[in-house]
C-alpha cells in the first residue's frame, strides 16, 4: 500500500521537472532581454550590459536553469520586479485565499452535481433529466468572466443582496463561489448521471432487485458507491480547471489570490511573479492529481487488493 | 404431474411484450404451466424463445418501460403476482419466491463482502440482528458446500472463482427458505464440472428444504439429469408439456423430437452417424409465420399448419402438445 | 431479459478499416446525427453564424471601427439595435464582425493540434520505444499543465496578440489528442490487418497512413469538434484577460473586458458580446455531442 504510493509519487518528479524546464525556457530563454524590456526609457547599452551581468542573466541558459531550480527547491523563486518583495512570500499570502475559494467551489460543485445526477439518472429522459443535462451544458458553455459579470451586475449592482467585489467575509465568497464551481457542477453532474445509468445496467444490480429491495435502497445501496468511484477520478482533473477558472473569477471579483497575481504579473511583464505563481499552481495540480489517484485505489476494493497482495 | 391443489404456482396465459422501436415483440406470448410443491420443472428451449423473460414476468423483474406483462395471470399463494404493487413484490422476492441468474460473475456487487450480500436478504425479510444473520451465512455458506464458510464470509466477490460464486448465489436465493427458486441457466457459465456440482447441490437442497424449482435451460442434459416436469417453449409459445420421462420416450412435437436427435450420441450401435440439426432458425419475433410457428423447419408440416396456429391438445397422463399433427388424438385443452 | 427478444443490433465496433471506406458508414452516422434534434440544431446555429461571418460587411451599415464620440454607451435603440460602446462604435456591428475571428479561432487551432496530435500519436504508438517514450513524457507534461494557464504562459513569451493566440492554442491542444491516438494506434497495431500488410511489403508510412489513421478518425472527429468550443472559450478568456486580441480587434472577450467598466451604467456593453459566446459555444458543444453519439457504435474505447 504504502509502496503504491510512493511509487505513485516518484513518477510525478519527472513530470514536475518537465514543467519547470519547460516554463523556465517559455519566461527566460525566449523573451529576449528582459533588462532591456523592463527599463522603460531607451538606455545605453552598456548600462544594458552592466545590469545584466550584475543579475547574472548573460550566464547561459542552462546554468540559469539549475541555479533558479536549487534556488527553488530552497524556497526562492525571486523578487517581484514590479513590487520589489520576495515572489515567495507574496505567493504564500495570497494563497489561504484561493485555497478558500477554491474548496468552497468545489463543495459547491459537489453538493449540487452530484445529487442532480443522481436525479437525473432516475428519472431518465423525463423533464428534470432534459433541465439538470440542459443546466450543466449551460454551465459548461457559458465563460466564467461572463457569468461572473452577470451575476456582479444581477446580485450585487442591482439587487445589492451581495457585495460586488472584495474579500473580508463569507459573503464574499458565495458568488465567486457559485460562479467558479458552476461549470464543475455541471460535469460532475453529467458524470454521476451517465456513470448511474451504466452501474445500473448491471447484473448485480438485478440481483439486488430479485432479493427484494424497494428500488430506492437500490440505488443508494447498491448502484451509488459503484458509479461514484468514476466522479473521484473528475476530482482530479477539478484541481487543474478550478486553477484556470480562479485567474479570472479572483480578476473580477478581486480575490487577492493567486491568480489574481498571476494575471497582474503577466500585464506588468513581472517574469519571477509570474513564474513562481504559475508553477504554484501546476504543483498545486500534481498533488491534486496524485491524491485523487492514491483516494480511488482505497475506495476499490479491487484494486485495493491488488496493490495488498503485492 | 401434480394436480392444480398441490401447485404452488401457475400461470395461466401469461403473456409479456416489449414495446420497441422496430414493432411489438411478444416474447411471451400465451403460455401456461404449473409447478407442484417441490417439484423440479424445466422450461426448455432455444435463445430467444423466451423461456428468461418468462422467469423476470414470474418475478415481475421484466425491464420496463419497454417490457410489460399485458396479460394472463401468475397465481402464487392465492394472490395473482401480475396485480401486486411493487411495494408488495418486493415483500415476496428473495423470501417466497427467489431467483438466481446465468451469469455468476457479474452477478455479484464487486464492492461488498458475499456475507453482507447474502445477509442482505435476511435482513430484508427478516429483521435479524447482525449476530443472528452473521451466523445465518455462515451456515448457508456450509450447506451450499462453500468450503471454510467462516472465512469466506469476509471474502469480496472477485477473490472467488466461478463456481464458489454460483453457489453464494444459491445461499443468497435460499438462505429465506424460498418455496419456489427460479434458476436461469444456472450453470451455462460454468464448468462441466462444476455444472454436475451446482446441479446435484440443487436437488439435495430441494430434498432437504422441499423448494420447487423452476429450472430454465437450452441444454437438455441438465433436463434429463434433474427435472422432473418439463415445458418445451418455441418462440414465445409452450409447444410441449410432459413429465421427463415421458418426453424423452414419446416426445410428441417435431421440434422436440429435433432437439432429442440433436444430442450426440457415442453409444449409437453402428456406424458413427452425422450429426442431426434442425434446419433453418429461430423466427424474428417482429415478423413471426402465420400458422404454426415451427411450421418453417418442420419435416412434417402439413397445408393445416401453415394456415391455423395450433392448440394445445392433451395426449393423456399430464402430457400436452401444441401440435397439428396429434389433433385427432386428443381433445382440446 | 432482452437478450431472448430477437432484435436485430447492430454490429459494434471495427474489425477492418475497410468499414470507413464504406459509403454506408459516412450514411449511417450521417443518419444517426440527423436523428439527434438537438444536433442538428446545433448545426443550425452554426451554419447561421457562418453566414453571418462571411457576409459581415453586407449585413450592417456602421463601420465597427468608426469612432464617433457623440454616440458614446447609447443604450439599445432603432439605430443602434444593440447600443453603443465606449468609442460610439455600434455593437452589433462590432459583435458580428467579431463572429469572424471566434469562428476561425475555433477551427485553425483545433485543425493544427488534431494533425500535429495525430501524428505524433501514430508515430510514438507505432513505433514504440525510444521515441515513444520521449513524445509521452513530453504530452504527460503539457497535459499536467493547467491549460488557461499554459496558454497565459505562452502569450506571455510570444507577446499578446491574435495571431499568437492560433499558436497558443495549438500548443494546448496537441497533447490529449497524441495520447489518444497513441492508444488507438497501439490496439490497432496488434490487429491481423496490419500483419498481413506488413507481409505483403507494405511501406511503414503508408500502414500508418491508409490502416491505422482512418481508424482513428471517429475519435478524432469527436475530439475535433468538441475542441472547437473550448478553443473558442480559452481566446474569449485570453483577450478579456488583456492578453490575447488588442484592441481595437473586436474579439468578443475583449468586448466584455472593455464593457467590465461600465457595467452598472451601460451593462449591455458586457453582457451583448457574453450571449453571443454562449450561444456559439453551445451550439457547438450540441453539434459535437450528437457526432459523439453518432459516432458511438465506431469507438472502440
Amino acid at each position: 500500500m504504502f509502496n503504491h504510493i510512493v511509487k505513485r509519487i516518484v513518477i510525478s518528479i519527472p513530470v514536475l521537472i518537465g514543467i519547470t524546464v519547460i516554463l523556465f525556457i517559455m519566461l527566460n530563454v525566449i523573451p529576449g532581454d528582459p533588462v532591456a524590456l523592463m527599463m522603460k526609457e531607451h538606455v545605453s547599452p552598456d548600462v544594458i550590459a552592466r545590469v545584466n551581468a550584475q543579475m547574472h542573466l548573460d550566464d547561459p541558459a542552462v546554468v540559469r536553469y539549475f541555479r533558479f531550480i536549487i534556488a527553488a527547491v530552497q524556497g526562492d523563486f525571486g523578487v517581484s520586479y514590479k513590487l520589489n518583495r520576495p515572489v515567495t512570500s507574496l505567493i504564500l499570502q495570497a494563497f489561504p485565499n484561493t485555497l478558500i475559494l477554491a474548496f468552497a467551489a468545489a463543495v459547491f460543485s459537489w453538493c449540487i452535481g452530484i445529487p442532480a445526477g443522481i436525479l437525473s439518472a432516475v428519472r431518465q429522459y423525463s423533464f428534470i433529466d432534459n433541465l439538470f443535462m440542459g443546466f450543466s451544458l449551460l454551465g459548461v458553455s457559458m465563460p466564467v468572466f461572463w457569468s461572473a459579470l452577470l451575476m456582479q451586475y444581477v446580485l450585487a449592482l442591482k439587487l445589492h443582496w451581495l457585495p460586488v467585489s472584495g474579500f473580508y467575509g463569507f459573503k464574499y465568497v458565495i458568488m465567486p463561489a457559485i460562479v467558479l464551481g458552476w461549470s464543475s457542477a455541471g460535469i460532475i453532474a453529467r458524470m454521476t448521471r451517465s456513470s448511474l445509468l451504466e452501474v445500473m445496467r448491471n447484473d448485480y444490480i438485478r440481483t439486488a432487485r430479485a432479493k427484494g429491495l424497494r428500488e430506492i435502497p437500490v440505488i443508494i445501496g447498491h448502484a451509488l458507491k459503484n458509479s461514484l468511484l468514476p466522479v473521484v477520478t473528475i476530482m482530479a482533473i477539478q484541481v487543474a480547471s478550478l486553477l484556470s477558472g480562479a485567474v479570472i473569477t479572483e480578476s473580477i471579483f478581486g480575490v487577492p489570490g493567486v491568480g489574481r497575481i498571476a494575471v497582474n504579473a503577466i500585464q506588468s511583464r513581472d517574469m519571477p511573479l509570474l513564474q513562481g505563481s504559475i508553477l504554484f499552481a501546476c504543483v498545486l495540480v500534481i498533488i491534486g492529481n496524485l491524491v485523487a489517484d492514491i483516494l480511488y485505489s482505497f475506495l476499490d476494493p479491487r484494486i485495493r487488493h491488488e496493490m495488498q497482495e503485492k | 404431474m401434480s394436480g392444480p391443489q398441490s401447485s404452488i404456482l401457475q400461470v395461466n396465459d401469461l403473456e409479456t411484450r416489449f414495446f420497441t422501436r422496430k414493432g411489438i415483440v411478444r416474447a411471451v406470448d400465451g403460455i401456461s404451466f404449473a409447478v407442484g410443491k417441490g417439484r423440479i420443472v424445466g422450461i426448455v428451449g432455444e435463445s430467444g424463445c423466451g423461456k428468461s423473460v418468462t422467469s423476470l414476468s414470474i418475478m415481475g423483474l421484466v425491464p420496463s418501460p419497454a417490457g410489460k406483462v399485458t396479460g394472463g395471470s401468475i397465481i402464487f399463494d392465492s394472490q395473482d403476482l401480475i396485480t401486486l404493487g411493487s411495494r408488495e413484490m418486493c415483500a415476496i422476492r428473495g423470501k417466497d419466491i427467489s431467483m438466481i441468474f446465468q451469469e455468476p460473475m457479474t452477478s455479484l456487487n464487486p464492492v461488498y463482502t458475499v456475507g453482507r450480500q447474502v445477509g442482505e436478504a435476511l435482513r430484508i425479510h427478516a429483521g435479524a440482528d447482525k449476530n443472528e444473520i452473521r451466523e445465518r451465512v455462515i451456515e448457508a455458506f456450509d450447506q451450499v458446500g462453500i468450503p471454510e464458510p467462516a472465512a469466506r464470509v469476509n471474502a469480496y466477490p472477485h477473490q472467488l472463482s466461478g463456481g464458489l460464486r454460483q453457489r453464494v448465489m444459491i445461499a443468497m436465493a435460499l438462505i429465506c427458505e424460498p418455496r419456489l427458486l427460479i434458476a436461469d441457466e444456472p450453470t451455462t457459465a460454468l464448468d462441466v464440472t462444476i455444472q454436475a456440482q451446482i446441479l446435484e447441490l440443487m436437488m439435495k437442497l430441494r430434498d432437504r428444504l422441499d423448494t420447487a424449482i423452476i429450472m430454465i435451460t437450452h441444454d437438455l442434459g441438465v433436463i434429463a439429469e434433474i427435472c422432473d416436469d418439463v415445458n418445451v417453449m418455441y418462440a414465445g409459445k409452450i409447444i410441449e408439456t410432459s413429465d421427463v420421462f415421458t418426453l424423452f420416450r414419446q416426445p410428441a412435437h417435431p421440434y422436440t423430437q429435433g432437439l432429442l436427435r440433436a444430442i450426440p450420441s457415442i453409444t449409437t450401435p453402428g456406424k458413427r452417424t452425422r450429426l442431426a440439426s434442425i434446419d433453418g432458425m429461430v423466427p424474428n419475433l417482429l415478423h413471426l409465420p402465420a400458422g404454426c410457428r415451427f411450421q418453417p423447419r418442420c419435416e412434417a408440416a402439413m397445408e393445416i399448419c401453415c394456415r391455423r396456429e395450433p392448440p394445445l391438445v392433451a395426449l393423456g397422463d399430464g402430457h400436452r402438445v401444441r401440435c397439428w399433427l396429434h389433433q385427432k388424438k386428443g381433445e382440446s385443452k | 431479459m432482452t437478450q431472448d427478444v430477437s432484435i436485430e443490433c447492430e454490429p459494434g465496433g471495427f474489425t477492418a478499416p475497410r468499414d470507413l471506406e464504406n459509403e454506408s458508414f459516412l450514411k449511417e452516422v450521417a443518419l444517426a446525427f440527423v436523428k439527434n434534434k438537438v444536433a442538428i440544431a446545433g448545426l443550425c446555429i452554426v451554419l447561421f453564424l457562418v453566414l453571418i461571418a462571411v457576409f459581415a460587411p453586407f449585413l450592417t451599415p456602421h463601420d465597427p471601427y468608426a469612432i464617433n464620440l457623440d454616440e458614446q454607451l447609447r443604450p439599445p435603440s432603432f439605430h443602434n439595435w444593440f447600443g453603443t460602446d465606449k468609442f460610439g462604435r455600434d455593437l452589433l456591428t462590432r459583435i458580428i464582425y467579431g463572429t469572424r475571428i471566434s469562428l476561425v479561432i475555433g477551427l485553425v487551432p483545433s485543425f493544427i493540434s488534431m494533425i500535429f496530435g495525430s501524428v505524433l500519436g501514430i508515430v510514438s504508438g507505432y513505433y514504440g520505444g525510444k521515441t515513444d517514450f520521449i513524445i509521452m513524457r513530453l504530452a504527460d507534461v503539457m497535459i499536467a499543465f493547467p491549460s488557461l494557464l499554459l496558454a497565459m504562459v505562452v502569450m506571455y513569451t510570444l507577446g499578446a496578440s491574435l495571431f499568437n493566440i492560433f499558436i497558443a492554442l495549438s500548443l494546448v491542444g496537441w497533447a490529449g489528442i497524441a495520447r489518444v491516438v497513441r492508444s488507438q494506434t497501439l490496439a490497432l497495431k496488434e490487429k491481423e490487418f496490419v500483419d498481413a500488410a506488413r507481409a505483403i511489403g507494405v511501406k511503414t508510412r503508408v500502414i500508418m497512413l491508409r490502416h491505422i489513421f482512418p481508424n482513428c478518425l471517429p475519435v478524432l472527429i469527436v475530439m475535433f469538434s468538441l475542441g472547437i468550443p473550448e478553443a473558442i472559450m480559452y481566446e474569449a478568456s485570453l483577450s478579456f484577460l488583456g492578453v490575447g486580441a488588442q484592441p481595437p480587434t473586436p474579439s468578443w472577450g475583449l468586448l466584455v473586458a472593455r464593457g467590465k467598466e461600465y457595467l452598472f451604467s451601460a451593462p449591455w456593453v458586457a453582457i451583448l458580446p457574453g450571449v453571443a459566446i454562449l450561444i456559439t459555444v453551445l451550439a457547438f458543444n450540441f453539434m459535437g455531442d450528437g457526432l459523439r453519439d453518432a459516432l458511438d457504435p465506431y469507438m472502440k474505447d
